[in-house]
């Protein structure tokens, strides 16, 4: 597996560090305890494309948005996605 | 038929022409008493002890393969019960208490050779903690022995002990651990099953459920038909997700590639089993001869059954680290199988929200060893609606009750236990 980085090119996978799917937004800071539940323990767990957060800590330290089939492994779309890890902080 | 010392004679005296097969490969009836979905490992133990000990016989097992093909065949074989946390250092003991007398009772060789797992340990942090966990399986009746540098020179003389970063300062040793052979732990339960009726059905893929007005499940929807169920346990490691989904279930599962590694086969080399305690690197020698060697998982989302070179080169170079020498082995083969990983590392053994289906998930990296334990206490929780004693903390809830069972302290990010 590579991944073309759109700010290096395409580089080794050892480059990258996966966070996980894409998809899951933090709740609101009211919106209760179910909704955080579900944000941080459950999971659609896709076979299939699956778009998801990867850090390119070997390159240019950018997060991407890769779209990726969890069944081939296949890469079909990589764009920036800036703040990801941020916002899975709670920023 | 019954397998001994006379049996394999007579055989032999007509030329092994007269062997039968070792499971009965059955069509699937309408209805059984109970369904398990997934003839693994876990699968067909739950079977068994559902027909042996809980005087359920009218089971089915689906298989959407065939049997041993999956996580089966692919873990590392090593048994151990060297956990510290509660809920999993009795459960994991339970396992192996039934491993000690599994050929026994399923009367089939499955190898199981107690040659010993020694974690090392490499700073004196790491001696603590090891020293903590080995008094906690002591005074849980489990056996465990912390062992020093000098023990370890006269057992292990080919350790890298003065590694400059990660020197070899001594490790934790079960000698009730060791291996069993993967492949005949499976086809052994498949044999005691079938012997007490329990119908195996391989290339029969579930597709979805049957549900009543209530929602309670009914049956299953297979490729080979509908099959009735009064009960039904799905013990599908990899493919959890997918199959609770088929009953609009969601669960804090991620599937993850693991890889796992055998060299060329050499004369005796590596007695028992090792882990590395500075990476993640473990090793044991089969009785083939080859060293069966694994590490982490790869890291991401994965369903397909094979990993990448990072972990590849990560593995080795935790076993160049430690034992500099394998370095002259050639690598024969490597693999990868689908794990469940759970959100504390920790299994998941429990009623589904779903009337009359049961989840037995989550098993991470570690379900072979777990193999005759969940199977008993899965078939304890179908029989009977309870949890069995040592597995009651293994809730689908205890995510949200703030109950995790995290042996490795890493939170819910899964792709890091």
């Amino acid at each position: 597996m590579r991944i073309v980085c759109p700010f290096c090119g395409e580089r080794e996978l050892g480059e990258f560090t996966y966070l996980g799917d894409a998809k899951p937004q933090r709740p609101a800071a009211d919106a209760g305890e179910d909704a955080v539940y579900d944000y941080v323990y459950l999971r659609d767990n896709i076979a299939g494309p699956m778009s998801e957060h990867w850090y390119h800590g070997g390159g240019c330290r950018a997060w991407l948005k890769v779209t990726r089939n969890t069944l081939t492994h296949e890469i079909s779309a990589v764009e920036p996605a800036a703040g990801a890890g941020a916002a899975k902080v709670g920023v | 038929m019954k397998y001994s010392i006379f049996s394999l004679a007579r055989a032999a005296l007509s030329g092994h022409k007269n062997w039968q097969p070792t499971w009965r490969d059955a069509a699937p009836k309408d209805r059984y008493d109970v369904v398990i979905i997934g003839g693994g490992g876990h699968g067909l133990a739950t079977a068994w002890f559902l027909a042996s000990e809980f005087g359920i016989r009218n089971v089915a097992v689906l298989e959407k393969g065939w049997i041993g093909s999956g996580n089966a065949g692919r873990n590392t074989t090593i048994i151990r019960s060297n956990y510290g946390l509660p809920g999993n250092t009795g459960f994991y003991e339970l396992s192996m208490k039934l491993w000690e007398r599994m050929e026994q009772d399923l009367n089939y060789n499955a190898m199981v050779s107690q040659r010993g797992v020694l974690n090392l340990y490499h700073s004196d942090a790491q001696r603590d903690a090891f020293a903590r966990r080995g008094n906690t399986m002591r005074i849980n009746g489990i056996d465990a022995e912390l062992l020093d540098q000098a023990a370890l020179r006269k057992m292990l003389p080919f350790l890298n002990f003065d590694n400059a970063r990660f020197p070899v300062q001594g490790g934790l040793l079960q000698r009730r651990g060791g291996t069993a052979r993967h492949d005949a732990v499976v086809w052994g339960y498949a044999h005691a099953a079938s012997e007490l009726g329990v119908d195996i059905i391989q290339n029969c893929e579930v597709t979805g459920f049957t549900r009543d007005a209530n929602g309670k499940v009914t049956g299953v929807e297979t490729s080979r038909g509908k099959i009735g169920a009064g009960k039904i346990g799905m013990a599908v490691a990899g493919s959890s997700s997918r199959v609770a989904a088929m009953a609009g279930l969601r669960l804090p599962i991620e599937s993850h590639v693991l890889q796992a590694f055998v060299s060329e086969a050499i004369k005796p080399l590596i007695p028992g089993v090792m882990t590395f305690g500075a990476g993640h690197f473990y090793v044991s020698q089969s009785d083939k001869g080859g060293l069966v060697f694994g590490g982490d998982i790869d890291g991401y989302n994965s369903y397909a059954q094979r990993g990448n070179l990072p972990v590849v080169e990560d593995v080795c170079e935790g076993g160049m680290a430690l034992i500099p020498m394998i370095g002259r082995v050639r690598l024969l083969r490597q693999w990868g199988g689908i794990m469940d990983m759970s959100m504390d590392g920790s299994p998941i053994i429990d009623k589904s929200p779903v009337d009359g289906l049961y989840i037995n998930a989550g098993w991470c990296y570690g379900g072979f060893k777990a193999t005759p334990g969940s199977g008993f206490v899965f078939a304890h929780l179908i029989a009977r609606d309870q949890s069995h004693k040592e597995a009651a903390l293994f809730r689908l809830d205890r995510f949200q009750r703030g109950a995790m069972i995290d042996e490795k302290g890493q939170g819910a990010q899964p792709n890091l236990h």
